[in-house]
């Protein structure tokens, strides 16, 4: 029963979000703004039990873990919000925040999107046994890379050479945003025909 | 003093940070990494969600104090994030039959019910709306006119035909095609929308991406740093 009541009512959720597509009416703006509080409610919940119950409650109070009481006492400053003189309190929680997660992200960045991108890049060669249209793909990869590249440095004007390079760098930008584009309809339409296998085979049981 | 001290801790955490990942000592790992990165931050993120409550409130509030057109649906709003929230956290987790508990975040909490048949569908559907508005803009937008939009037009043609079973059939249809000229070389392959789009995402899409992931960290890079050094201060925000 209870499977049957979350069949209809999803139903009509989904029912009422289409309905935009006609126009904006009364069904789409319910389900819009009950979706937009359902969600933080969604939130609140699993911060609470996944944040707070598990890194502030248990190790505090079960587990005596008095230390975590600094930064329980830090992230309370962002009550600060509350009231106009209290507001510029929660710089500091936002400040330590972003000290440690910029300090942090640096190097991070520099590895992960930086090194390791010119390796697989600069490394791709030096596989043996590449056959012939293994070489020619990994020499476009390569091309493609530092064209691309050369299209975004604005420091040369885009005229010669480098305006020749920038201009196949565009092309391969081109087609990446193709690929982006079509993977990303491809995405939304399985979306759709999930929707549509749900409304005609869970809900009114029309295809099998 | 409002504005020095959060400029101050932003620095001297975003320099001892740089470091930090540099040096393999304990002090380094067990306490500035796990404990303060991994955990600290953690519990101090988990207060943020004050802010966007309040905020969210305070804005439903407003409009419904002054009775603002369509302020009914405020109400609607409050409603949703109240009663999803007092489920969560509030009630108890008690039995209310058909296998489900009224309390908690459980897969056969209440909580989780209202997720899965309200918000689940609800999101998916708006998702999938997109489809819609992506085919109509895409209609109106999409036209060869020089040889950078034939690119981006092509490529999507054959991603969209490679990803669906369609591709695959019109390959099969074509695999006994063969010709005179050239007759070792397959011509079916022309029509391998699957390889020819696994290709496309391998090499020039990666290229491309890989381009715009370089200007993004390099970005990312300036903007870290112009935050520690205190030249980028917006993220203070107001003046005082």
């Amino acid at each position: 029963m209870i499977t049957i009541i979350g069949t209809w009512i999803a139903a009509f959720f989904t029912l009422a979000i289409f309905s935009f597509l006609y126009k904006d009416n009364p069904f789409y703006k319910f389900a819009e703004h009950l979706l937009v509080g359902i969600s933080v409610g969604y939130g609140i919940g699993l911060i609470w039990h996944n944040a707070f119950i598990g890194y502030v409650w248990i190790p505090i109070i079960n587990n005596h873990q008095y230390i975590y009481i600094i930064p329980t006492l830090i992230g309370l400053l962002y009550l600060g919000f509350l009231h106009k003189k209290t507001i510029w309190l929660i710089r500091i929680p936002i400040s330590i925040s972003l000290g440690i997660g910029t300090g942090f992200g640096v190097p991070l960045i520099f590895q992960t999107y930086i090194f390791t991108q010119l390796r697989e890049t600069l490394t791709v060669f030096n596989h043996p046994g590449m056959g012939f249209w293994a070489i020619v793909s990994t020499a476009l990869l390569v091309i493609g890379v530092f064209t691309a590249i050369i299209y975004f440095f604005f420091s040369w004007k885009h005229k010669g050479t480098v305006g020749v390079l920038a201009k196949i760098g565009i092309y391969f930008l081109m087609i990446g945003f193709g690929a982006s584009f079509g993977l990303t309809v491809m995405g939304r339409i399985s979306l759709l025909i999930g929707r549509f296998l749900f409304l005609f085979k869970d809900w009114l049981h029309l295809i099998g | 003093m409002k504005r020095t001290i959060p400029l101050v801790l932003v620095f001297t955490l975003g320099v001892i940070y740089f470091f930090a990942g540099f040096f393999s000592n304990s002090f380094s790992v067990n306490f500035l990494q796990q404990e303060i990165y991994a955990n600290w931050l953690k519990i101090v993120g988990t207060f943020a969600i004050i802010m966007s409550v309040t905020s969210l409130w305070r804005r439903n509030y407003i409009k419904i104090k002054r009775k603002a057109p369509g302020y009914v649906y405020n109400y609607i709003e409050l409603i949703g994030m109240v009663v999803m929230a007092s489920f969560a956290v509030l009630l108890p987790k008690v039995n209310i039959g058909a296998g489900m508990v009224l309390g908690g975040i459980e897969k056969n909490s209440v909580f989780n019910w209202i997720f899965m048949n309200i918000q689940v569908p609800m999101q998916a559907t708006m998702f999938s709306m997109l489809a819609f508005y992506i085919a109509s803009a895409a209609y109106r937008a999409f036209r060869a006119r020089n040889i950078e939009a034939t690119l981006l037009l092509i490529t999507a043609a054959i991603v969209m035909i490679g990803r669906v079973p369609l591709g695959e059939n019109i390959y099969q249809a074509m695999s006994g095609v063969n010709s005179h000229f050239l007759p070792e070389f397959h011509w079916a392959g022309i029509f391998d929308f699957q390889g020819i789009t696994q290709w496309i995402l391998d090499i020039p899409n990666t290229a491309s991406k890989r381009a715009i992931v370089f200007g993004v960290a390099m970005g990312g890079i300036a903007t870290s740093l112009k935050i520690v050094f205190g030249i980028e201060k917006s993220w203070l925000g107001g003046t005082e």
